[in-house]
């Protein structure tokens, strides 16, 4: 095979914020036509690596060549004028401006909008992007916004593209679609770096793989000679067992039976329609769906945070008296027993106060307790050290602000309270959103093991193979819609993806 | 019957001030500043203007119109960017909460026009309390000599001073480069999404910096004209009134478009002369209620353009938020 000359080339690269090494003398090859997978752990510097690149943090030492030539990279025009566009993981898109506006925003020169929507039309058919340039970003969905940034950085001409955990937000057909478009632009010639830590991904898409541990290199290989296993291993640096951990449930008890439920948004869109179906103690009911299904109306509605139209919600006690939950307060709710943890796509939008600390965090859900004028704060404080201590939150302190916690921190703070308080139902959305493997299966230990404890575990996940792995019962959403539930053990992800986009699946047609 | 040949001069010279003033203020918040501080700005504009025109007309015999224009403009154009310069300095610079930096402007920019308006009464020893610089304003009014001789289209269209067709013409040309140009574009995404446009490689400080000090010039404009043209040059402390107010009402009431508000203006003007067209015999407690007129719109317009929840007419996203790259 002859010698390809790499399109970036990065020696030595280290990045420290404060006393934090981030990066630590990593070499990196991107090579044209190929697609690069870079894998690591939450915090382990992709990102940062890869901002460097971009010209949003400029490193403390080393040297990036681009094209076997030596380069310095101020900023993001700096960066882009080298033909290197970054798709960041937060949208930056303004969102009363047009798709159009948006992709010439910051280049110099006569405004002229009509040649631009000419321009990216092109960019679209030569890629296979659906992009309507008059239309406003509000009007679009997440993987619309997400096709703008990519045409963005094709618009200023880039050929070197660095997409930061683009699927994080995708559904399963969504991402399928992104798949398709990167192989195009990879047969173009462009070069592509993806970061992610979604193992099927990485061997889905990627011809190599690089990984990441602790801000250090560990070295790069092509996907096809490695596998999930050994990538795993290299990025964690120990053996992980990657199988999920499924008990058999133990003496599982009717808990929650919902009949007929129908909501409403404040819109006036269904968002449920006649939903029934039960959950019972010891057991996770796996909740799938394309995102924006009713999965967060369901968790709302058992919650008490959403109005019900039509339906009951009961939640059976141990001796089989049922008490209804619709027209209840939330807070008598979560008296009974049920917590609800739901990681926004923000991560921070509900449940957590991004400028309060830990302790005061976990204050939210016990302030209402004890009789004084004043609050007790050493519980919570005590509540705050256990889970850190717990579920390893790395932070300098129960006194930071959630906001400075990286977001899979974040997240184990607040799935960590909602389970210190002793649930008999755990409602969870979203829990391992953009964690990675890792921190993933520390929060699925956490569920499993309140499973264990006879607790009813109500599950929405947005990883179709996690959920597969994970839960006894699989209820499959659809346009608001039951589509269908079926037993965990056994499921096949084509079946259980067919329901997601159709109701009741292929089953009707065999 | 409602005279309207007399009524729409004045209700347009009644609301030219208004008209500069709410520009000035859409230009600011489109940067995402909120520049409470505007009813300062125009009082600091006007005072500004009066004290260079009052030492220009003791210093000669005879006033050059040239000159008499060009010095109380001067004047007024370095008063009102010396304030933007200072709340954008305090804002943008120092990120310092734009309420209130906004009102301590509005307060200072009073004290300040009332503290040299009373200075200058002294200086010129009248006996009335207001400093009369009738030479400068009639260089201000000259109006085309053919107004006269048009008829109702003449009064109508031409019987004001320059500053009238010049806010005119800045309101139009904002509105163009608003939404026409690319620093238009520009301007609109840092009020919308800093970090965005920051990301993008623009200079979110830069354009906050130019929009509102451009918007202070303008809308000092505004006092200048109020002195200048409608008071006939006659400056009295606190004539100025709720003008200020008014001005960030209409920025509100014209969904963020200066062209919508060259209308607009000279509908509020009207409004808030109405109470003087309209018989209302020898009850002064009706003319009173016909006083609120103003008010009382730019109250149903708040409610309505709540209600409308359309996008577009929603104010800049960031409007009020100082921006800091690092934030997480």
């Amino acid at each position: 095979m002859e010698e390809k000359i790499p399109a970036v080339t990065m020696r030595d690269i280290t990045k420290s914020f404060g006393s934090v090494i981030a990066n630590d003398r990593i070499w990196l090859n991107i090579y044209r036509g190929e697609v690069l997978a870079l894998l690591g752990e939450n915090g382990s510097g992709k990102t940062t690596l890869m901002n460097m690149l971009s010209g949003i943090y400029f490193p403390d030492e080393g040297q990036i060549s681009i094209d076997g030539r030596d380069v310095v990279i101020r900023s993001p025009r700096d960066a882009l004028d080298l033909g290197i566009g970054m798709i960041h993981q937060h949208f930056k898109l303004v969102d009363v401006l047009t798709a159009a506006e948006n992709i010439v925003l910051g280049l110099e020169g006569k405004l002229d909008l009509k040649a631009a929507a000419e321009k990216i039309r092109g960019i679209c058919e030569t890629y296979g992007f659906e992009v309507d340039p008059n239309q406003k970003i509000y009007d679009m969905s997440v993987s619309q916004k997400q096709t703008v940034e990519i045409v963005k950085v094709l618009y200023r001409g880039a050929d070197i593209l660095i997409l930061d955990e683009p699927t994080a937000v995708l559904t399963p057909q969504e991402t399928d679609r992104l798949f398709t478009v990167l192989r195009n632009m990879r047969d173009d010639g462009k070069a592509i770096v993806i970061i992610t830590h979604k193992m099927h991904e990485v061997e889905a898409i990627s011809d190599r793989v690089a990984i990441l541990r602790h801000g250090q290199f560990m070295g790069d290989m092509p996907t096809k000679d490695t596998n999930a296993q050994e990538m795993t291993n290299m990025m964690v640096g120990h053996q992980v067992a990657l199988n999920i951990d499924r008990p058999e449930p133990v003496d599982p008890k009717l808990r929650i039976r919902v009949k007929g439920l129908t909501v409403r948004s404040v819109d006036g869109i269904l968002k449920l329609d006649d939903v029934s179906f039960t959950a019972n103690s010891g057991e996770i009911l796996g909740v799938a769906g394309i995102s924006g299904c009713g999965q967060k109306e369901l968790l709302e509605a058992i919650a008490g945070l959403q109005p019900v139209e039509k339906g009951s919600i009961e939640y059976l006690k141990d001796d089989g008296t049922a008490e209804q939950l619709v027209g209840r307060d939330p807070l008598s709710i979560q008296q009974m027993g049920v917590a609800l943890s739901f990681v926004p796509e923000d991560r921070l939008g509900m449940g957590l106060v991004a400028n309060m600390d830990l302790s005061d965090n976990m204050m939210l859900r016990s302030f209402r307790r004890g009789h004084s004028l004043f609050t007790d704060r050493k519980t919570p404080r005590q509540l705050a050290l256990d889970v850190v201590e717990e579920l390893r939150v790395v932070t300098p302190g129960v006194s930071t602000p959630v906001r400075r916690l990286s977001g899979g921190n974040v997240q184990k703070v607040l799935v960590g309270r909602e389970i210190a308080s002793a649930p008999t139902v755990l409602l969870t959305a979203y829990a391992v959103r953009g964690l990675d493997i890792n921190s993933s299966h520390t929060i699925y230990d956490l569920i499993n093991r309140q499973k264990k404890a006879g607790v009813a575990v109500i599950y929405v996940g947005e990883d179709l193979d996690v959920l597969l792995e994970l839960a006894d019962r699989i209820l499959v959403l659809c346009g608001g819609k039951v589509s269908g539930i079926i037993p965990g053990r056994g499921a096949q992800k084509r079946d259980v993806g067919m329901m997601m986009t159709k109701l009741g699946g292929n089953a009707h047609e065999q | 019957m409602f005279d309207f040949i007399s009524f729409i001069p004045r209700a347009v010279v009644q609301g030219i001030p208004l008209l500069l003033g709410s520009t000035g203020e859409t230009l600011t918040e489109k940067s995402g500043n909120l520049n409470l501080g505007i009813p300062g700005i125009m009082y600091v504009g006007g005072i500004s203007g009066v004290i260079g025109s009052f030492f220009y007309e003791q210093s000669v015999e005879t006033v050059q119109p040239f000159a008499a224009i060009a010095i109380p403009l001067a004047c007024c154009i370095l008063g009102s960017l010396l304030m933007g310069l200072l709340y954008c300095f305090l804002t943008v610079t120092l990120r310092a909460n734009q309420n209130v930096t906004g009102l301590a402007l509005t307060t200072f920019g009073v004290g300040f026009g009332n503290f040299f308006g009373g200075s200058l009464i002294k200086l010129s020893g009248s006996s009335l309390p207001s400093v009369i610089l009738s030479a400068t304003s009639n260089c201000f009014r000259r109006s085309l000599p053919a107004a006269e001789k048009l008829g109702a289209f003449g009064k109508l269209f031409l019987s004001y001073g320059f500053l009238a067709y010049v806010a005119v013409i800045i309101a139009l040309v904002s509105a163009w480069v608003i939404n026409r140009t690319r620093v238009g574009l520009h301007l609109r995404a840092v009020g919308e999404n800093p970090n965005t446009a920051d990301a993008a490689g623009i200079n979110v400080s830069r354009y906050k910096y130019v929009a509102t000090c451009t918007g202070a010039v303008i809308a000092g404009l505004g006092g200048l004209y109020y002195v200048m043209d409608y008071a006939s040059g006659v400056w009295t402390n606190d004539a100025f009134g709720d003008r200020g107010w008014l001005a960030i009402a209409l920025v509100i009431f014209t969904v963020w478009r200066p062209n919508v508000g060259v209308l607009a203006s000279f509908l509020f003007g009207g409004l808030y002369i109405v109470h003087m067209y309209i018989p209302s015999g020898m009850n002064l407690a009706v003319k009173e209620l016909y006083k609120m007129a103003p008010y009382v719109v730019t109250t149903i317009v708040l409610v309505l353009t709540s209600m409308r929840n359309k996008r577009e007419n929603q104010p800049p996203a960031s409007l009020g938020l100082p921006y800091f790259r690092e934030e997480r």
